[in-house]
């Protein structure tokens, strides 16, 4: 029994800090969401030689053959500073390519990705909160040789930076996955309240493709994908909310009001204490839940729904509190405050809302 | 990161289950000299006092054993490892730790064969969350101390025959945690009345307790004159892992479970309306999270990295599990949920309206939640003190 991490892994977490503080510090992902494309080719290289892009992709495709647990560790660090790269979206892919595609495409496309040389993203469901084999609206129909789509994927997580897309789609034999490349469709950005987080959505209609391009998914592939799409949020959730709660926590100590540091009042350490009590309570959650992806899949659904299920309220209120504990230069855009909180209105409906995890609880635990 | 256990681990717990398995018959079938002999066999075991060095009795336990031995006991619902709960929690450890020979060999033995029982005097009328400012006198005189002043809210002083009491032998200090002092009092000593107090629920758990001019001999002082706060202290840091409280509470969440299967609400079932689904989600999950940061912080201990003050966490947790699951569970079975042990319709023969009265033995004992969220901010989030 030990549930901590390794020394590998504390080491992998000091250099993604590292890194963060010297490449990408919050002023760069500010000029970054200012500007006309959030991504960075130079940041994403730099990301891709320290093998963080490969992590979880077995060795013989050119990864690093590790586990969910060691890509949390990259995703949570990462978020402490935003970090605007799509290293979750490039996770999810390859783990959807590992779930769904042949052993001949995995040879053929891991390497790519592993190495960072193919940017790919994963579009799951069509219909705003729902999380249901039926939200996915797009469809495939046999046309030819292959397949012809129809429909929208209106919610893609990082489509514009991506060089090749997996969406899922309802195909002639039920559920599938469209693998594109950017050149086949159309990405409208769709500006969200967080800027470090690029959504789109992208014109699938009356798009041919090859037979071999679709590939078949079950419900139960959708519903781990969406799970793993759980647990890497909520990492990221971890590492957002400690660095707001760091950030809050300090200004408490130096804000002088009525001759003293206002985190003397108990209004205002208390609600510090209490944003410590969850944030620890689902980083505990989450690192089980990561742990589950590799180790026991079985728990996997019941794992991702108590963490992302505390999560998802938990880091808004961690996020409001952070900017109203602040007061007016919380409110601010100049200041970070503001940058985390809609982190946690962005966190908060990705792969499921907290209704959605909860009644799920409810069902696993036999209601 | 690894929830497994090795094979040691296992058997041992293997081993608990066993023993459960011949020893511990179901309920109904437990007569009069049940906990008696249950005490002696646990006893004879090793396991009161599982992970006391073995010079004073102890079995030197590991602490995953210790959790595992927890964890199965609470599991089986078994009746506790001894019956001096804080002789085992707290007075024990102090002793080994402060105690002179003469009170380990007179005092430790006799707890871990349950043969006396101890209470704790801390609070005070005027002082309780403020505990340092404690104003109970002692004065030295000759070869005892003489002992006047109060102590209130004292769990389990009616049927103690010791208490661990602190009082102040220096009233010209300039901290309030110097002059404090800790002794080692019979509860049948001249000049100790004890008062019990009826709580809402009806029970007289504690009580509050007079000191009239009571002499406690020097020998019976717990640590230097003085260092009563560091002995305090470091009593209490001797926390027990929150393994056991995470079993009781998933027990207690399937009862609940059970007792929403069989409800209903506005004629419908209850399962089913979605604010019953998410309250008892919400439970489950907050009993995940005390179980997860247990484990983390059982990872911490073990990797010989000290523990501050992360056990605040799960107690907060705990404070409002043990507050809002009677509370839902009466709310769910609306009058019937009222109705007390004996009632005609009382749910659960009164398992839950009982609990929605007794939760502050829990939640304000060892420290209210203000208190608990003082010292997260305080002592891990480094606030300034009040």
């Amino acid at each position: 029994m030990n549930f901590g991490f390794t020394e590998e892994q504390n080491l992998l977490k000091d250099q993604v800090q590292r890194f963060m503080k010297e490449a990408c510090p919050l002023s760069h992902v500010r000029d970054l969401s200012n500007s006309d494309s959030t991504f960075d080719q130079a940041l994403w290289q730099q990301a891709a030689e320290l093998g963080w892009l490969g992590l979880t992709i077995p060795e013989n495709f050119g990864g690093l053959g590790l586990k969910w647990i060691d890509l949390i560790v990259v995703l949570e660090a990462a978020a402490e500073g935003l970090c605007p790269l799509p290293i979750a979206s490039q996770a999810l892919a390859s783990t959807a390519i590992l779930t769904c595609a042949s052993e001949a495409q995995k040879a053929s496309w891991l390497p790519a990705v592993a190495s960072g040389e193919a940017i790919v993203t994963l579009g799951l469901y069509d219909e705003a909160n729902w999380i249901d084999p039926a939200a996915v609206t797009a469809s495939a129909s046999t046309h030819g040789e292959g397949f012809i789509l129809r429909g929208k994927k209106p919610f893609v997580n990082d489509a514009l930076a991506a060089d090749y897309l997996l969406l899922a789609v309802q195909g002639p034999q039920g559920l599938a996955l469209a693998a594109l490349g950017k050149d086949q469709v159309t990405v409208t950005a769709q500006p969200t309240i967080d800027s470090t987080k690029p959504m789109a959505s992208v014109d699938i209609d009356g798009v041919e493709i090859g037979a071999d391009d679709l590939l078949p998914m079950s419900d139960e592939q959708l519903a781990y994908l969406t799970d793993c799409g759980g647990v890497a949020t909520t990492a990221e959730m971890v590492g957002a909310g400690a660095a707001i709660l760091a950030l809050t926590n300090s200004y408490a100590k130096e804000r002088i009001q009525f001759g003293k540091p206002i985190g003397q009042y108990q209004g205002v350490k208390h609600r510090l204490a209490d944003m410590f009590v969850d944030l620890e309570s689902y980083r505990s959650l989450c690192y089980f839940a990561a742990w589950t992806v590799d180790d026991s899949p079985q728990e996997l659904a019941k794992a991702v729904s108590m963490a992302k299920g505390y999560a998802s309220d938990a880091f808004a209120q961690i996020g409001i509190d952070g900017v109203g504990l602040h007061g007016a230069i919380g409110f601010t855009a100049d200041y970070d405050a503001q940058l985390y909180l809609k982190r946690s209105k962005w966190a908060r409906p990705m792969y499921g809302d907290s209704d959605y995890h909860m009644d799920r609880i409810a069902t696993l635990g036999g209601l | 990161m690894d929830f497994d256990y090795t094979p040691d681990e296992q058997s041992f717990r293997q081993e608990v289950r066993s023993f459960i398995a011949e020893n511990l018959p179901p309920k109904e079938k437990r007569d009069k000299s049940f906990l008696g002999t249950w005490l002696e066999k646990v006893r004879a075991k090793g396991w009161v006092g599982f992970a006391w060095p073995k010079e004073f009795g102890g079995s030197d336990g590991g602490l995953i054993e210790q959790a595992i031995l927890k964890e199965e006991m609470s599991l089986a619902k078994a009746p506790p490892l001894g019956t001096s709960m804080m002789g085992l929690a707290w007075v024990g450890p102090g002793i080994m730790e402060y105690g002179t020979e003469e009170q380990k060999k007179k005092f430790i033995p006799d707890i871990l064969d349950s043969k006396v029982t101890w209470c704790t005097g801390y609070s005070e009328p005027n002082h309780g969350s403020d505990l340092a400012a404690i104003q109970c006198k002692a004065e030295l005189q000759g070869d005892h101390y003489l002992v006047n002043g109060q102590k209130i809210w004292t769990t389990g002083a009616p049927w103690s025959q010791w208490i661990i009491l602190l009082t102040r032998t220096d009233f010209n200090v300039t901290s309030k945690h110097d002059g404090i002092t800790c002794f080692l009092v019979p509860m049948d000593a001249p000049g100790v009345e004890v008062r019990p107090i009826q709580n809402m629920a009806g029970d007289k758990h504690f009580a509050e307790i007079f000191f009239t001019d009571v002499q406690v001999p020097v020998e019976n002082r717990l640590g230097a004159e003085g260092e009563g706060w560091k002995v305090t202290v470091s009593a209490l840091a001797n926390e027990r892992s929150s393994i056991g409280e995470v079993t009781q509470l998933q027990a207690k969440l399937d009862d609940l479970k059970t007792l929403v299967k069989n409800s209903k609400r506005q004629g419908k079932p209850a399962s089913e309306d979605p604010k019953v689904r998410r309250t008892v989600a919400k439970f489950e999950i907050k009993i995940s999270a005390m179980k997860y940061n247990g484990l983390r912080y059982l990872t911490k201990q073990i990797k010989g990295e000290p523990l501050t003050s992360e056990t605040s966490v799960n107690k907060l947790h705990r404070a409002s599990l043990e507050i809002e699951m009677d509370d839902f569970a009466i709310e769910l079975s609306g009058q019937a949920g009222l109705q007390l042990r004996g009632g005609e319709e009382a749910v659960d023969n009164g398992t839950w309206s009982k609990g929605a009265l007794n939760w502050p033995n829990v939640v304000i004992g060892g420290g209210t939640p203000n208190i608990q969220r003082n010292i997260i901010a305080e002592r891990i989030l480094g606030q300034p003190k009040d």
